[in-house]
């Protein structure tokens, strides 16, 4: 696995949500993924400890799987959502690597637009000679603000 | 002055109650001033110094421990220019807040302490003079098994006689701890609304709605768990809310004097969560087990505490609506260790809490969607009357009452206690 091959599924993934692609997208995540947004930029522990997200597959897929149905008023009209990436970081260790990449996210539906921005760190993991998810954390620069409703994925 | 009291009848409420800024700042006033509102939970202030900083309507306050260990709630105003003394939402002060204007540093009872260079002040009438009071106290504070409430006016309804027999869920929850303590946390989840306030606090005790606006999420949960190998903790919290109307009918409601009330008199989508392992030995330890049985079953919904603090006693979770202008309201969800409780009741508190009551909850998507729409159509003036008449009984008092769980009888208990406080005088 190079470099260019990790930083361009960085770059993959964050396409497949902004084009709404969510089946692809959790088709990423290893069995026991998770998808992670603190409450604290130090919080280590997401059981105890108040987190935005804390999404296993299911959850995951529970979210992707309402945002297909005909009764999910708050998607009426639907969101949409945009990255912009900053080159990935890479640290390797042994069969695991993970990257460290500043973003910024925008949410948008009907007349509202707003931004987000922050760091994700990837935890992955080389299974059939591709990386996958185990950890996605996400750490909002404003975690602590009061926000007006996240629906889409960072 | 307009007459506020004709903008609720017979089970319908006009739509200014939501949309007019006169109408608002007219609650921030009275209403807010008159009642007894919840201020913080002890727990978050254990030592001499410490603070948190909040509103009380829209005025912005401390709660802060005393040097004598009391704890006292004073306007977050310097008595000088204005300046708010206490910025960070919690913190210790030690002894003395100082203001970081022009220094005049105050007491924990707001007390001045010093005021630099005061022979400037010699020769004028300043003790006569407002700032010589320092920050000034609130019109009464009152803690309640660790809840703190405080009213602004200092003449007013008693604490006791404010809340009544409504203090029976704030028990219940505090004595599902074995030790019969409550510590906040977990950390708090904000979230922005562009509603009124009274939106969110009445749909806490709207039993028609969860089979409807949360059939995407909760739905959609019960349809994946039938594919899944095990249990997940999510779905035993998302399932109960696509209960049929008759579930909700049958856990009732009862309404207390003064605009409290909670559904789920007999039972709630919180009865039947799967046991923790060695919960209820500690429980049988501490109360006996008959006592024990009789806190555990008592499975109370959503309590309101009017006007703007709603608890889950099963959860041990809370949430404050806290109003910033007609159309838009600051949510607060708080969670609570069962003191001497096994870790797993604070995770599923804090999984409850962040499936339901986050910004980053599909069920309060949808929640929040229905507020936002409501504010924005309620300007249309094809009706400027909103309907509460559901099962609304030909005599209805604020008297205590129980009423079948898909009643709106608590919605209009809470006109009746806002059309007495927005006429009371300050």
């Amino acid at each position: 696995m190079t470099d260019a091959d990790i930083i361009g599924f960085i770059r993959h993934e964050a396409r497949l949500i902004d084009e709404q692609r969510f089946d692809e997208w959790l088709d990423l995540f290893t069995d026991d993924g998770r998808y992670w947004m603190p409450l604290d930029p130090d919080q280590t522990d997401w059981k105890l400890q108040q987190s935005l997200y804390n999404e296993d597959v299911f959850l995951l897929r529970l979210r992707c799987e309402r945002l297909k149905s005909a009764k999910t008023y708050s998607q009426k009209p639907k969101s949409r959502c945009h990255h912009l990436l900053q080159t990935p970081e890479i640290t390797r260790d042994g069969a695991n690597f993970s990257t460290w990449t500043a973003f910024h996210y925008l949410e948008t539906r009907l007349d509202e637009q707003t931004l987000y921005a922050g760091w994700s760190r990837h935890s992955l993991v080389e299974i059939d000679r591709k990386p996958r998810i185990q950890l996605k954390r996400i750490d909002l620069v404003n975690q602590d603000s009061a926000f007006a409703g996240i629906q889409l994925f960072m | 002055m307009r007459d506020f009291a004709a903008l609720v009848r017979n089970g319908e409420v006009h739509r200014d109650v939501y949309t007019s800024s006169a109408v608002f700042d007219h609650e921030m006033t009275h209403l807010f001033a008159a009642t007894w509102v919840f201020v913080g939970h002890a727990s978050q202030i254990p030592n001499i110094g410490d603070f948190t900083t909040t509103t009380l309507g829209v005025a912005p306050v401390i709660m802060v421990r005393h040097t004598d260990k009391t704890i006292h709630v004073l306007h977050n105003r310097c008595p000088h220019k204005g300046t708010r003394v206490a910025n960070d939402p919690c913190g210790n002060t030690g002894r003395f807040f100082r203001c970081p204007y022009h220094a005049w540093s105050f007491r924990t009872d707001g007390s001045v302490a010093a005021i630099p260079l005061p022979t400037g002040y010699a020769e004028t009438q300043f003790k006569q003079s407002e700032a010589a009071g320092g920050m000034r106290p609130v019109g009464a504070v009152h803690s309640y098994r660790d809840f703190v409430f405080a009213r602004l006016n200092s003449a007013g309804i008693g604490f006791d006689d404010y809340f009544g027999a409504s203090l029976s869920s704030i028990d219940n929850m505090v004595d599902r701890s074995p030790e019969g303590r409550l510590e906040i946390a977990g950390g708090v989840l904000r979230y922005m609304h562009q509603c009124n306030w009274k939106m969110l606090v009445e749909n806490l005790t709207d039993t028609c709605h969860p089979m409807v606006a949360h059939e995407s999420s909760a739905g959609t949960a019960i349809a994946m768990a039938k594919a899944l190998p095990g249990k997940h903790p999510a779905v035993e919290i998302y399932a109960p809310f696509m209960s049929p109307y008759a579930f909700y009918e049958n856990m009732g409601i009862r309404v207390w004097p003064n605009g409290h009330g909670h559904t789920g008199v007999h039972g709630s989508i919180h009865s039947d969560y799967s046991a923790v392992p060695g919960y209820f030995d500690q429980m049988v330890a501490a109360y006996g087990e008959d006592r024990a049985r009789a806190i555990l079953d008592e499975n109370r919904h959503n309590t309101v505490y009017f006007p703007n603090m709603t608890m889950k006693g099963p959860i041990q979770s809370l949430r404050i609506f806290k109003p910033i202008a007609a159309d838009r309201t600051l949510v607060e969800s708080w969670t609570f260790r069962l003191v001497g409780a096994p870790d797993q009741l604070l995770e599923r508190t804090i999984l409850y809490s962040r499936l339901i009551n986050a910004p980053t909850s599909p069920v309060g998507h949808d929640d929040q969607e229905m507020y936002e729409r409501a504010q924005d159509s309620l300007q249309s003036d094809s009706n400027p009357w909103v309907n509460m008449q559901r099962l609304l009984g030909a005599d209805e008092t604020e008297e205590t009452a129980e009423a079948n769980g898909t009643s709106e009888r608590q919605m209009r208990n809470q006109f009746h206690a806002w059309q007495r406080f927005m006429t009371v005088a300050p």
